[in-house]
Formats: C-alpha cells, structure tokens, sequence
C-alpha cells in the first residue's frame, strides 16, 4: 500500500481521486475486518461525502490539503457527528455524537477521509483491545495474538493496510505499546499539543491524541495536521502547530542520547538488543550515547494506577442512565443509575472506577492520590533533570513482543506491567515516539521507544527516521 | 426577636448568587432565566462525552468586582470536581473552587455600623433544575422526574460570611445590604424571587460568651423575610431542644414556607464524601495586577458610600428621613433621586416619593424616566400639583407611562400656570376695582373673594396660595 504522502499527491495532481482510494480502503477492510474486529463501524456513507468533497476540490483546481483523499481510521472514543461512538462500551452503544471533535475537523479540513471507527479497550482501559464490551481485536502479523492497546483496532487498521493513518489516544501507552506490537510507527505528543475537544475523557490530566502511520514521515505529516491552539480545550498549548516535516531530515549528529535503565529493565532479551543495535545506529549517525539511571521511573506505574483511576472514577460518572446511552429502568433514579451502570460497564472499567473513588475518599486522598501527585511531580524533575545532560532518552516500547490473546486477560497486574515503560511519560505530560526497529520470537517486530521533553516532537521524528533508514525502510 | 434565658443566635450566610454575563460559565449558551426548557443548551454544559469546559472571563472579572467590594482579597486560584450524582447535574460533579478560591477574606459593614467578616466569595457552576412530579415533590419518590438543563453551568459565585451574625434582623440587614453591593456591582440583579441569590443559614445558639453550639444548616430561603422567620423558628427550636435536656444534631434542615417550621433533610454522619479533586481540564486562575486594576477602575459607587451621599443632601435628617434613604438605596432608586434634586427638586420631596411611591410599584421604575420623575416633582413643588395629585400623576405615569404635563391635564389635575393665573388675576383687579382698594387698604378677608372668583374662572385648576401670591405682588 502507499504511503499516505504518496496518495496525497496522487490525489492531488489527479493521477487517483479521493473516492478511488476510498474504494481500496474499504475493499481491504471487507477482506479482513470479520476475521480481526479492527472497526467498530464503517462509515461508508459519511467517507464518500467526505471523499467527493475532495475531490470537488481538487476538480475546481484548488489545494485540497496535505492529507488529500488520505483515508484514516478513528479511533472509537473521538466523537464524530452523527456516527455512532461507542468507547467500546455498552453504555453508549447507540449514541451518535451531535458534535465533532477538534481533531476530526482539522482532520476534513486538511483533506482526509476518516473511514470509521475503531475497536478500543472499553473507555481505553486496557492493553490488549481485550476489554472492549463488542470483543478482541487480533493481531493483523498473527491473528492469534492481541494487538496491543487501548488503541488496537486504529494500530490494527493501519498494520493490516486498511487505511495508511489512524488516530489514538494514549493515556499511559496506548498508542505506542499497541503501535510497537503492530509493527508501526506511533507518537504520543506533548501535552497540550492536540486538541482534546471531543476525546471523551479517560484520563484528562494525561489523555492525549496522536497518529499511527507506517512511516515516521507519514507520522509527521498527520501530527502536523493534529496539533495547534485549539480554545475549546483550556489545557490546548497556545503555539501554532509545530513545523515537523520539514525537519525530518535533521538527523542526530552532534547529540547526546541516554538510554535509560528503568527503561529496559525487565523487558525480554530479544527487545534489549534491538534497543542496544538502535544505540549503535544512532552513533553511526553522529551521536554520542550514554547510560543513564533514572530511578523515579520504577515508581510511575504505581502512581499511575492512582491519578487515572481516580479521574476516570470522575470523569465516568455521567455515565448514569439519565441523558444518553444505555439505561436499565429500577424503581428510582438511584437504582436506575446503579442498575445502568453495573449492566453498561465491564470488569475493568469497574475495577478502576472502584480503586479511583477509593484512592480521593476522605481519609484515603493524602496516602494514595495525595502521594501520586507527589510522586508525579517527582518523576517531571527526574525528566528534566535528564534533559539537562542529553538531548533525549531511549528505551523499550514494551518489555514484550505481541501476546496470545488471553494469555494475561485474567490477570491484570501482568497486563499493567506492558505499559511500564510508556506511563512514565504521560505522568509528565511530554513526548514519546515508538518506531518498529527489528523482530524477536515469531518474527512480530520489536518497538524502539525515544522520548524527549516538552515539545521535542520535530527532534524525535527526526530520530525515529533514523532508526527507520538503519532498519532497512525507505 | 431575644431569645429566654440568655441564649444567644449565632449565624453564619451563604449567599449564592448567580452572575448576570451574557454567556454561562464554561460554554457560549446563553445566561437567561425563563427560556423553553432544555434551549439554551450545548455538549460542554449537557456535559456530553468529550466536552470540555472553557472559562467565561466576565464570571471572573464579576467574582472579583464582588470581592473588591467586600474588601477581599483576589488570591491565585484553582477549580476542583466536586463529585456526587444528582440528575440535574449532568457531568454528575460540580466545577467549583476548593481550597484556593479567587477571593479570600474580607467584610461588609452594616448600615446600623456592624460589621460582619467574609470568609470567602468562591465561582462555581449551577446544577440544572429538576422538577418532580408526584409523592413530596422531592427526587426520592418521585413518580416522574422532569429536568431543564438551560441553568446547568450558569457561573455562581458563592460568599460565605463567619459566624458574626447575632440575631434574625441583622442576618437580614446583611442579606438585604449584601444584596446592594451585588446589584452595585453589576453581578447580579438580585432577584431572590427567580433564584438569582439563593441563601442557606448557619444557625447554632449559645450563652454568652460560651463556645459555639452545634450548628444545623436551613436550606430553601428565598426571601428576606423566610431568613428572618427561619432564623428566629430554628433559635427556638433549639432552645426548647436543649431546654429540654436534649442535644442539637447537625443536620441540614429544609424551611417550609408555608407551615413556617424546618424540618430534617438528611443529617450529618451520612453527608456525602464529594472526594474533592482539581479540575484537569482547567487551568490555575491567577488574575494578573492590571487586570485587577481594570476591574477595579470599573467599579461603581457601593451602597454605604451611596447612602452617605443622599444623606448629605438633608439638612438634620430624622431619622424617618434617614430610614427613607435606606429604602431608596436598597431599591436602587438614588440615581433618580440624585437627578431629581440636581434640577431643583427639594431632597426631602425627592426622597420621600422615591421611598413610597416610586417603591410601592418598583418593578414598573424600570421602565419610568428620570425625567419623568422630576417634572412631576417640579410640579408639585411650584404648586402647580397638589400632594395627592402629584402621588396620582405619580401612580399613572408607573404604570401606563406617558407626558407628566399631559397625565395631569387628561386628569384633570393641572393647574394654572403663573403666567396665565397672573393674567386672570390682573384681569379680575379691572373689573373689581372697589374691592381690589379695599384689598390693598388691608381687608385680607377680600383674598378669598379673589380666589373664588379665580376659580370660577378656571373650573377650579387654581391653585389657592398661587393666587395669594398673586395677589401680593400687585398689592
């Protein structure tokens, strides 16, 4: 499949039209959605609307945009007017959005055509797409192994060639753990950088939406479309969006990189040494590398398992039954709200909400909540105390190569663990790339996780499109 | 009202007052009391999924001019989740401040000169309102549950006095002078009647000097006089109650209007745990100096100041007239007053009028002049208009409107002007010209004479001093 830089000029200069590609891109997720419940719904109405926009665009001689008839899957927990969002939830199976989420906008604006809406871990919970209440996603590189999550049907979509770009969500991993397990390229932005209007809120102080792409150039070109001042989100950074492409050439010479040993710890052989061969790439293109310790990192899952449950436990409570969604009738409104929700949400989304309301009660808040926050801001210092002595950090996306579905849906503190060394990010709201950089057991490719502060988005594509030349792609 | 046997009222406020902007608190809905149900309405305050809110910075800059006046301080601030569910309140948790809000301290000074501290003024968002139909009228039970949204994220500021208050009149005095200063500063229009400022007591009672007594919370006051009446049932109740040998349980308690009592709504062991946290989808708020200072710059004249200037245009106030000047200001209507008297209108005249009649109809002064209210003042003042008849053009112009000078003709009330009394009466001196020497030798008896036959002339519009007056200025 092309590349959607590639489409987009086709597109463009009318050597293809937006519809064509359209048809491709339903044409492969027919062949392929049944077997790996990568889409929720297809939105095969509203993305021929969207496509012959484009194409009248294109038609009258105009510039229909830098993603021009570039078809891309959404991720089920952005809102898109009038079609079906569903978090992967029963509690809101059914209910269409009367609004658009910032991002979707930006994204028809810049001339793409988003195709539907893919499978998720129920409200994003999850690392596997196991937990989503509508059944597993599965592992375009070998269906019998998960995808990886929360974002595993937008990974899946993009890994299978159904679309060239998706976009996530990633709260403490789950677009780059899900886009390392698939094999392809995923960013976590800044905080801040992408409009979370119409992302509905898992985690709000560390929700944040990125791209999936196969390649770090196409990554770029969507986060450049993603990203800017948005003020319907107050917590929106006020810059425009960054300039990202034209840097991706930038290259590593004469930088200092640390490759950090909480990042790696506990993570298969296998992974280690693809880490270790993509150090020894960076030093071929210039840069010097360092060890280094961070010890903070070790305590971010332990924090994060307080501060995102406990906000969830807030943030889904308007899941009650009352205005939308699902509701199951009892004699008052109190049953009815207790009724709805213990039918509406699965075990998961339970378990956190239980452990969040417990985390802030009154007695309970300063030991647990109290001392994440602390911690939390202890781990930001830690970064920036990093940043002081390297430009940017490498490690581990995931201490593993894909799982078989199954193998950890039962216990969750084995599925916490894959995220390990992706929270530490979100805790401090700064940037994260994972880029596909070698293969372990089974051939399933192996993610090469670099990290940088605050609004190092164009340093760590620039990076990540290192790592992707010395891997061999184009 | 004293209470027996050395007993004390303590009460501490909590005013909440809804921010008159043109937008609600965190979305571009409109702010308006009275819409279609469920109109004003959108994703952030139906708090639908994937909405954010964004701060309205008029609420701020209302919630500052509100601490300004209580002399407050403006604090860097932040917003937490109070979380509870509630049908009307569709996020399920409040956007309110915590521990850091945007004013702190502060006082208001009563006109009887006591002074009572604030705590703190606070933003936050209303809830929807809920309606519910069958069993009490209350959520529990409710066969049906009917709820508008449109008042769902309308910014409230809530201002917490401490517990200075020591009787139901100066709870009063405080509400009706608090009331003041939000109308002064443009946050509010006050109007408890639909809601705009809403009060929950304190109450607890003591002997002198002793410590505070347990405290029961009266929800439901939407007036002055339910404060004032809920105050002083609630003191006796609890009196009796410890009289009694019993004790006082923390509870918050519901006033009923109508049987004048308050009754439990739930008590304090099972009060819920709101687990407080920051709000993640704001930012902190920290109102920089020059913003401050604009706001500041912005402010009007506060009642007390207000009040001391209308005073100073009485010569030896009584204290009747000082009482009528209260009125005027608590109504607003000192703007009026003001422009009367800078046109020649006597103050008392002025104040006086404003504190009865222009009062009896306040809610008709909206739409009545300042023009209007001097012309006719002016006319009773010349005597031109008696008292009653001006009262009347008064009542008239208040109700259907119009031309002063035209209400009192079509009334039949306007009299002679001097100019055309001094020529009915030079003409009258021709055709009398016996009794006119006689008048002149100083018979005063032939004044009436006069008189009568001015107001032969006039069918009666004369006014009998002005004809006098005539009279001796051609004597």
């Amino acid at each position: 499949m092309k590349t959607a830089v590639q489409i987009a000029s086709d597109v463009q200069r009318g050597a293809s039209s937006a519809d064509e590609q359209l048809s491709l891109s339903l044409e492969a997720v027919r062949a392929r959605n049944e077997e790996l419940h990568v889409f929720l719904y297809v939105d095969e109405d509203g993305a021929r609307e969207a496509a012959a926009r484009v194409d009248d665009v294109i038609a009258k001689g105009d510039n229909a945009g830098p993603l021009a008839g570039v078809p891309i899957a959404i991720k089920d927990n952005v809102c898109q007017r009038g079609v079906p969002t569903t978090c992967g939830s029963k509690i809101l199976q059914g209910w269409r959005p009367p609004y658009s989420a910032t991002v979707i906008d930006r994204l028809l604006a810049a001339g793409a055509v988003p195709v539907g809406k893919t499978n998720l871990d129920e409200f994003a919970m999850g690392s596997s797409t196991e937990n989503s209440a509508f059944g597993p996603t599965r592992n375009p590189l070998c269906p019998s192994r998960v995808p990886g999550g929360s974002s595993g049907g937008s990974a899946a979509a993009v890994a299978a060639d159904m679309t060239p770009l998706a976009i996530g969500s990633d709260t403490g991993g789950s677009i780059r753990q899900p886009a390392a397990l698939c094999g392809i390229v995923g960013m976590k932005p800044t905080y801040g950088l992408v409009s979370r209007y119409g992302l509905i809120a898992f985690s709000s102080s560390l929700d944040q939406i990125g791209p999936f792409a196969k390649t770090v150039t196409d990554a770029a070109t969507l986060l450049e479309v993603l990203a800017g001042h948005d003020p319907m989100d107050s917590t929106s950074l006020p810059e425009p969006s960054p300039s990202l492409v034209a840097h991706l050439n930038d290259g590593v010479a004469g930088k200092r990189i640390g490759v950090v040993t909480e990042l790696i710890e506990g993570a298969d052989d296998e992974i280690v040494n693809e880490v270790r061969r993509a150090l020894q790439a960076f030093r071929d293109a210039g840069a010097t590398v360092v060890e280094l310790s961070i010890p903070e990192l070790r305590l971010g899952l332990s924090a994060y398992y307080l501060i995102a449950p406990a906000e969830a436990s807030s943030n889904l409570a308007r899941y009650d039954g009352v205005r939308y969604g699902l509701r199951v009738d009892a004699a008052d409104v109190t049953a009815m709200n207790e009724a709805t929700r213990t039918a509406g949400f699965g075990d998961e989304v339970k378990r956190r909400i239980m452990l969040g309301t417990y985390a802030l009660s009154a007695g309970y808040y300063d030991a647990y909540y109290g001392q994440a926050l602390k911690v939390r801001t202890q781990m930001i210092d830690a970064f920036a105390r990093a940043y002081r002595e390297v430009d940017f950090l490498v490690g581990a996306t995931t201490p593993t190569v894909a799982f078989a579905i199954g193998e950890k849906a039962s216990n969750p503190m084995a599925m916490y663990l894959s995220d390990v060394f992706t929270i530490p990010t979100n805790l401090a709201g700064e940037a994260a790339i994972t880029v596909p950089f070698g293969t372990g057991e089974a051939d399933l490719p192996i993610g090469v996780q670099l990290l940088g502060p605050g609004r190092s988005e164009a340093q760590l594509l620039s990076a990540a499109r290192v790592l992707e030349l010395a891997d061999g792609r184009p | 009202m004293t209470l027996a046997n050395g007993w004390e009222i303590v009460v501490g406020l909590e005013v909440h007052t809804e921010l008159k902007t043109a937008s609600k608190m965190f979305c571009g809905c409109a702010n308006s009391f009275g819409a279609e149900p469920n109109t004003n309405i959108c994703p952030v305050c139906l708090g639908l999924p994937g909405s954010l809110p964004v701060l309205n910075e008029r609420a701020v800059e209302l919630a500052m001019a509100i601490g300004m006046a209580l002399h407050s301080t403006i604090a860097p601030s932040t917003f937490h989740r109070k979380n509870y569910f509630y049908p009307d309140m569709p996020k399920d948790f409040q956007i309110s401040q915590y521990d850091l809000p945007i004013n702190v301290g502060g006082y208001l000074d009563l006109p009887d000169a006591s002074r009572v501290s604030i705590e703190r003024a606070h933003l936050e968002e209303d809830t929807g309102k809920s309606t519910h139909l069958g069993g009490t009228g209350r959520l529990q039970g409710a066969e049906r549950s009917l709820v508008d949204y449109n008042r769902s994220g309308v910014p409230l500021v809530e201002i917490v006095s401490g517990p200075d208050i020591r009787s139901s009149a100066q709870a009063r005095a405080y509400a009706q002078e608090l009331r003041g200063i939000l109308i002064a500063t443009g946050a509010s229009d006050g109007r408890m009647e639909e809601g705009s400022m809403r009060i929950d007591a304190n109450v607890s009672i003591r002997k002198a000097n002793a410590p505070f007594g347990t405290r029961c919370e009266i929800k439901n006051l939407n007036s002055l006089r339910s404060l004032q009446r809920a105050i002083d049932y609630e003191a006796l109740r609890q009196v009796e109650l410890l009289e009694g040998g019993g004790t006082v349980r923390q509870e918050t308690r519901h006033w009923d209007e109508l049987l004048g009592e308050t009754s439990t709504m739930r008590v304090k062991e099972d009060a819920d745990d709101y687990r407080y946290f920051r709000e993640p989808d704001l930012v902190d708020l920290a109102p920089d100096q020059s913003w401050q200072d604009r706001v500041r710059a912005g402010l009007s004249p506060m009642p007390a100041e207000r009040r001391q200037k209308l005073a100073a245009r009485l010569i030896d106030p009584t204290s009747a007239q000082l009482d009528a000047v209260e009125v005027v200001i608590d109504l607003g209507l000192d703007d009026l007053v003001e422009r009367a008297v800078d046109e020649g209108v006597s103050a008392t005249l002025a104040i006086s009028r404003a504190a009865n009649e222009l009062a009896a109809s306040i809610d008709e002064v909206k739409n009545f002049s300042s023009e209007s209210f001097t012309a006719t003042l002016l006319m009773e003042q010349r005597g031109e208009l008696s008292a009653t008849q001006a009262k009347t053009v008064l009542a008239e112009l208040l109700t259907h409107g119009g031309d002063p000078h035209e209400v009192a003709r079509e009334m039949g009330f306007e009299q002679l002007s001097s100019s055309s009394l001094g020529a009915t009466v030079a003409a009258l001196i021709e055709e009398h010209p016996d009794e006119w020497t006689r008048y002149r030798e100083g018979d005063e008896k032939l004044a009436q004479f006069f008189i009568g036959q001015v107001m032969k002339l006039t069918k009666g519009q004369a006014n009998g001093k002005s004809v006098v007056a005539e009279l001796q200025a051609r004597r």
